[in-house]
């Protein structure tokens, strides 16, 4: 039975298994470069030296990867069922998050609404539709307090010059098609504030709680390349 | 006390030679757009990050521009637009 196991794996893959085939440590394939030295000789002094324990950095660690767009979601499911907050929110995103309960300051945050195109008599007082979409342009500020760590893409080079340059091309790559006639606007974090798109509430929501809509709120809805799961797909998954 | 208000015209100044860490892109030097509101006083990054205390706090604004004025050949809504968070000493009064 064991050899059977053994002649299949040889098998699958049409080749032997040497000692070549395992997956690279981590050691082999990372670059320890000078800031990584740098680094490591900072760490071991301070906790040489007693300024900091082991486990007060570990616990720092673990208290910035606990973050996540959990937060960010609950934030936005909020905004959707309790106009009051949503109010709030747009007037001074800072102080409404720290009063739902997530502590963020010194951040401050800025909360930019999508919008739907608004149809008025006469017509001249139509408003488009708003789509928002944030950048860093010169680094990666992201609001880390509600969304955790910044995804790769958000810190590429890429998608850094492209979303100032053609927003439209990078969002039709992120699967992302807006209603013709929608206005984009792009937040380009260059100082101190720090942005968080709240998205439309997607049709056919109407019945859920507050904690089933947080659940159609994702990461890249909240940085503005996507829009909110819909309610059927969300609950297909 | 901050100089200029929400919906007022102001132009990025182009030859503002600054070194170091300076955080208005150049993408909208030389460019003019509209005040979107004034976010409050901050601390100057272009002094603060020489380990100095980035004192006089500036005045720092998020600015509209139309996405047509940053790009000529912008291909996309007429009313797109970016906002760019700006300080004080990089902005003067924008012609209308």
């Amino acid at each position: 039975m064991h050899d059977d196991h053994a002649d299949e794996h040889a098998r699958d893959d049409g080749h032997a298994h040497g000692a070549r085939d395992f997956q690279p440590d981590l050691e082999d394939t990372h670059a320890f470069d000078a800031a990584s030295h740098l680094e490591t000789a900072l760490r071991e002094l301070l906790i040489e030296k007693g300024v900091l324990t082991a486990d007060e950095l570990r616990a720092a660690i673990e208290f910035m990867d606990g973050r996540g767009a959990h937060l960010g979601a609950g934030v936005v499911a909020r905004a959707w069922v309790d106009p009051d907050f949503k109010a709030r929110l747009l007037a001074d995103g800072t102080e409404a998050v720290e009063h739902y309960g997530i502590p963020i300051r010194p951040t401050h945050l800025v909360v930019v609404e999508n919008t739907p195109a608004v149809h008025n008599m006469p017509a001249v007082h139509n408003m488009p539709a708003v789509h928002n979409m944030i950048v860093c342009t010169l680094c990666s500020c992201y609001p880390r307090n509600l969304l955790g760590r910044p995804p790769l893409w958000y810190k590429s080079r890429e998608y850094r010059a492209r979303a100032v340059r053609e927003p439209r091309a990078v969002l039709a790559e992120f699967g992302t098609t807006l209603p013709q006639g929608t206005d984009i606007r792009v937040h380009d974090s260059t100082a101190d504030m720090r942005y968080l798109v709240l998205p439309m509430r997607p049709g056919g929501s109407e019945g859920m709680s507050e904690a089933e809509l947080a659940g159609l709120v994702t990461r890249d809805a909240m940085v503005g390349v996507t829009l909110p799961r819909a309610p059927a797909r969300a609950a297909a998954e | 006390m901050s100089r200029f208000s929400p919906g007022d015209k102001v132009r990025v100044l182009a030859d503002f030679a600054r070194p170091g860490h300076v955080r208005t892109p150049w993408y909208c030097r030389g460019k003019t757009g509209v005040v979107e509101r004034v976010c409050g006083e901050f601390r100057n990054p272009e002094t603060l990050a020489y380990a100095k205390d980035g004192l006089p706090s500036l005045p720092l604004y998020r600015v509209r521009f139309a996405q047509r004025a940053l790009w000529p050949d912008y291909r996309g809504g007429a009313d797109d637009a970016v906002e760019i968070e700006i300080y004080e000493p990089w902005l003067t009064p924008g012609e209308d």
